[in-house]
């Protein structure tokens, strides 16, 4: 448990807690982004390089600004309104006992006896992932390019206006 | 690091060799802390001061194209003009508007600064010179550089004004149209060198057969993927002619309007940092980096480092210059642009590649050359004619009351 | 606590600080984000696991953490886009509002 971790980790869990507390909701993304980069900064602690970048180029670079579009676009000011819904209480009961489980679970399945000595961290070159991907998940790769590339169309058709769409018929009038 | 030390010439590196001597007399305790500060501390010096030297360049270049003098008041030509802009920036009072986010509008300027900053640690600036030498380095350049879209929501979203969301949104929409293309332009210098990292990219072409050197720039498909990662390096700096988003007729600087003194000479230099920062990385993939030009030994005496700041500054010159010739590009030509033209022809860039490597190499090259040049250019052609304007521009007539 | 078990502890928390956010937020776009939380702590603890656990050198972990992270992508991609038509609908993103099934 050395200082870096724990500075990753606070950073992680303050910026998480906040996107899911605060007001306004474009605080919310922002603060999202800062749990994301603590994160990724887990990731590069962890000694997995690619994942760590590639969690900063989707997550940081896409998702986050994709979340605070959407958050612009569908933003209605008049309405002053509740953050968290009537039966909050129940969420948080629910989620406290989720974490209690899971906390509870890891601690017994780690037995005062399991102190290993720290293992180095594996030395993995973009090569390996590389040549992991094309011989033995080639099938996941391609699976994963049909994914996108029906997830980009379907998002471009479901949030297209049907005032844009040059498929729909005018009415006449 | 030091094993080619000894094989080069000393002038070259001597930087290298000032930073192994200052090592050995620091404690070992501090040893790894010192070592990064005494990398660092050159790159903030050094690129700052090229930022400083661009812009009194800039303005007195885009003068002359205009022909009228550039700034020629502040010391001998103006070349004290940074000195002076400095001064104004910092002494000029921080305006920052009472609706603004203050906390947001505060860090937007700093998380710009510092991805600029960062992108540089895996840019090899001369041989053994990078300062730290990532398996995955080009993946690292590029995931900072989508920081930068983050800042520019903030700036323009935390002014709470009209033009400068407007402009923040814009400027996003057109990074990110434009970071795909970046990418995928670079993908065949990467297929070709077999690793990520830009020490093995430059290593890759820093051999010469007779006196021509192995740069990927001199194949058909690395002058389609040199051309093509200009263009979106211009789009991806928001340079003109990819303007708008901060055009000064268009609308007044857009996502910075609302952020005066220090703060907006930090954007200023943020982005100029970005732009010597993608520069750099097309000169490690396509131009060899810090090799010379051609393998005769009056070229190859001269240091690594100042022939990558002379392919540095030759392309700063070639920005500045099309800054002063080319028009402004409308939103919807610049996104159709991205996504109709560039992504086909990098996707297409990408095949080439592959065929490249699997034809055989004759002498000269010849039929390499002859049909990966034709497969890249009758799509261009194609592409491009499908693209232009189909409305017919017709003489215009006025009329007047009567 | 060795630093596996710290990690997964960090992992499960952030998973019920997601599914919190989820349960309990009223705007749509945070219960998106909500889930990609959820996704991340999955992904950390796989990665935790890749590097703690046996067998480092087959990158089992790594695979499926980048897969993950693709899928979460086009999700968040997709999911963002109905909410932008639903809001086009009722004019509102409050959760609590979208409740009648007829336009």
């Amino acid at each position: 448990m050395t200082a870096t971790f724990l500075i990753l980790a606070a950073i992680t869990v303050a910026g998480t807690a906040a996107a899911m507390g605060l007001r306004n909701a474009v605080h919310c993304v922002l603060a999202l982004t800062a749990g994301f980069a603590g994160l990724a900064g887990l990731y590069l602690y962890l000694g997995a390089q690619f994942v760590g970048f590639t969690q900063i180029m989707v997550y940081v670079g896409a998702v986050a600004i994709l979340a605070v579009f959407a958050v612009m676009m569908t933003h209605n000011p008049g309405e002053p309104e509740e953050i968290f819904s009537r039966f909050w209480v129940w969420g948080a009961v629910i989620a406290g006992a989720v974490f209690l489980t899971l906390a509870r679970a890891i601690r017994l399945a780690f037995a005062p006896a399991d102190a290993t000595p720290a293992t180095p961290a594996p030395s993995t070159t973009v090569q390996q992932i590389g040549d992991a991907l094309m011989h033995r998940y080639v099938l996941p790769l391609e699976i994963i390019g049909l994914l996108l590339t029906a997830a980009l169309i379907g998002a471009v058709i479901i949030a297209m206006d049907p005032k844009d769409d040059p498929t729909l018929e005018e009415d006449a009038e | 690091m030091i094993v080619a030390a000894v094989n080069a010439g000393s002038v070259d590196q001597v930087f290298v060799l000032a930073k192994h001597a200052l090592l050995a007399r620091t404690p070992d305790a501090l040893q790894p802390l010192a070592s990064a500060i005494i990398s660092i501390i050159p790159l903030l010096v050094v690129f700052p001061s090229l930022f400083a030297i661009t812009t009194v360049l800039e303005r007195k270049g885009l003068g002359r194209m205009q022909n009228r003098l550039g700034p020629n008041r502040v010391g001998p030509f103006g070349l004290l003009q940074p000195a002076a802009d400095g001064i104004k920036a910092l002494i000029k009072e921080d305006v920052v508007p009472a609706a603004a986010d203050q906390l947001v509008h505060f860090f937007a300027p700093v998380i710009f600064v510092a991805a600029a900053f960062v992108a540089y640690a895996v840019l090899p600036i001369g041989r053994n010179m990078v300062i730290v030498n990532l398996n995955a380095g080009v993946l690292f350049f590029f995931a900072v550089g989508s920081v930068v879209e983050l800042s520019v929501f903030m700036a323009g979203w935390s002014s709470r004004s009209k033009y400068s969301l407007l402009g923040a949104m814009r400027a996003i929409a057109q990074m990110i149209s434009y970071e795909v293309p970046l990418v995928l332009a670079s993908v065949p210098a990467i297929m070709q060198a077999g690793s990520l990292s830009t020490v093995d990219i430059v290593n890759a072409q820093a051999g010469y057969t007779g006196i021509w050197p192995h740069w990927y720039l001199f194949t058909p498909w690395g002058i389609v993927g040199f051309g093509l990662f200009l263009i979106a390096a211009t789009a991806e700096s928001n340079r003109s002619p990819f303007d708008l988003p901060e055009g000064e007729s268009e609308i007044i600087a857009g996502y910075f309007i609302e952020y005066s003194g220090f703060k907006f000479a930090l954007f200023f230099l943020a982005e100029y940092l970005g732009m010597f920062a993608t520069s750099a990385l097309g000169i490690t993939l396509f131009l060899g980096g810090w090799s010379a030009p051609l393998g005769i030994s009056l070229f190859t005496v001269v240091p690594s480092y100042i022939w990558f700041f002379a392919k540095l500054l030759g392309f700063i010159c070639f920005f500045i210059w099309i800054r002063g010739t080319l028009p402004r590009l409308r939103m919807d030509q610049l996104m159709g642009f991205a996504w109709k033209f560039i992504l086909p022809m990098a996707l297409l860039n990408i095949f080439v590649t592959g065929l490249w490597r699997f034809l055989p190499a004759s002498p000269l090259n010849s039929i390499r050359w002859i049909v990966c040049a034709a497969v890249l250019a009758a799509p261009c052609v194609v592409l491009s004619m499908s693209l232009k304007q189909k409305k017919k521009l017709l003489i215009r007539t006025y009329h007047f009351a009567e | 606590m060795t630093p596996l078990e710290g990690c997964l502890l960090l992992s499960a928390l952030l998973f019920a600080i997601g599914l919190a956010g989820t349960v309990t937020r009223r705007n749509a776009i945070l219960v998106l984000i909500g889930i990609e939380l959820m996704l991340n702590a999955a992904n950390l603890n796989f990665i935790a696991l890749w590097r703690y656990g046996p067998h480092p050198e087959a990158l089992t972990g790594i695979m499926f953490t980048i897969f993950s992270i693709a899928v979460a992508a086009a999700e968040a991609a997709v999911g963002l886009a109905l909410i932008l038509a639903a809001y086009r609908h009722f004019r509102t993103t409050n959760l609590d509002r979208m409740n009648r099934l007829k336009g």
